[in-house]
């Protein structure tokens, strides 16, 4: 299983602030955000549209990054703290 | 030293703390939420809520101060950075940067902060008579935190 979490407006949107998902078939970041996406609505305008970042257990990541099970993925929009 | 917090914290007591060793320079920094009036409908700024990711902020944060650490000679660090509501004046972070000379410690801190505001997740939302309101992040802050080679 993925540990999947939303933060902030993304989290807002989408009306849910993460979930567990089976890992099958989805090896990278990219893969998992185009399983999200393909639920439609706002999951594929915001996971589309290339403005919201993720992170694979805490540290920052790419599309190119692989996700195993077991993983924390995080999907948020861009930081504005300080 | 890094705290995430919800408490205020006082800029004095935080200095002092700092002085340990290697103090020949002391920089601080505070950011405090600004006032912003509205000629709209939508009122006057009136607090913002900080959101952040429990875990990776903290590592997030030490990692800046360490590439500080690494390329400046650098005696005590402190950041600070509040999370919850803040009112409008209220103090949302602080960093401070002692050094034996005053350019490391100016350029640390300085380095600090456009690598906080572009890298560290925390998120804000403002609140207005209005309504709530999540803050886009700033071009002008990616440029800022690209300047560092």
């Amino acid at each position: 299983m993925l540990n999947v979490k939303y933060f902030a407006s993304l989290r807002d949107i989408v009306s849910s602030d993460g979930e567990q998902l089976e890992a099958n078939g989805v090896g990278t970041v990219g893969e998992l955000r185009d399983l999200l996406a393909e639920r439609g609505g706002v999951w594929a305008e915001q996971l589309l549209d290339g403005r919201n970042l993720a992170a694979v257990n805490q540290q920052m990541a790419s599309a190119e990054t692989p996700v195993a099970d077991g993983d924390e993925v995080a999907f948020f929009p861009p930081v504005t703290g300080g | 030293m890094i705290r995430i917090q919800h408490e205020d914290f006082d800029v004095a007591a935080e200095y002092r703390r700092l002085c340990n060793r290697d103090c020949g320079a002391v920089v601080t920094f505070s950011g405090n939420v600004r006032e912003e009036k509205s000629a709209g409908r939508e009122g006057d700024l009136q607090a913002l809520y900080l959101e952040h990711y429990p875990g990776m902020t903290e590592k997030a944060l030490q990692n800046i101060v360490d590439q500080a650490g690494q390329r400046w000679s650098l005696g005590g660090v402190t950041v600070i950075h509040r999370i919850g509501e803040i009112p409008v004046g209220g103090q949302i972070v602080f960093v401070g940067v002692a050094s034996g000379h005053r350019g490391e410690a100016f350029a640390a801190c300085e380095f600090i902060m456009d690598f906080l505001k572009t890298r560290a997740p925390f998120w804000k939302r403002e609140r207005r008579a209005s309504g709530e309101r999540w803050v886009e992040a700033k071009h002008s802050d990616s440029q800022k935190a690209a300047r560092w080679k």
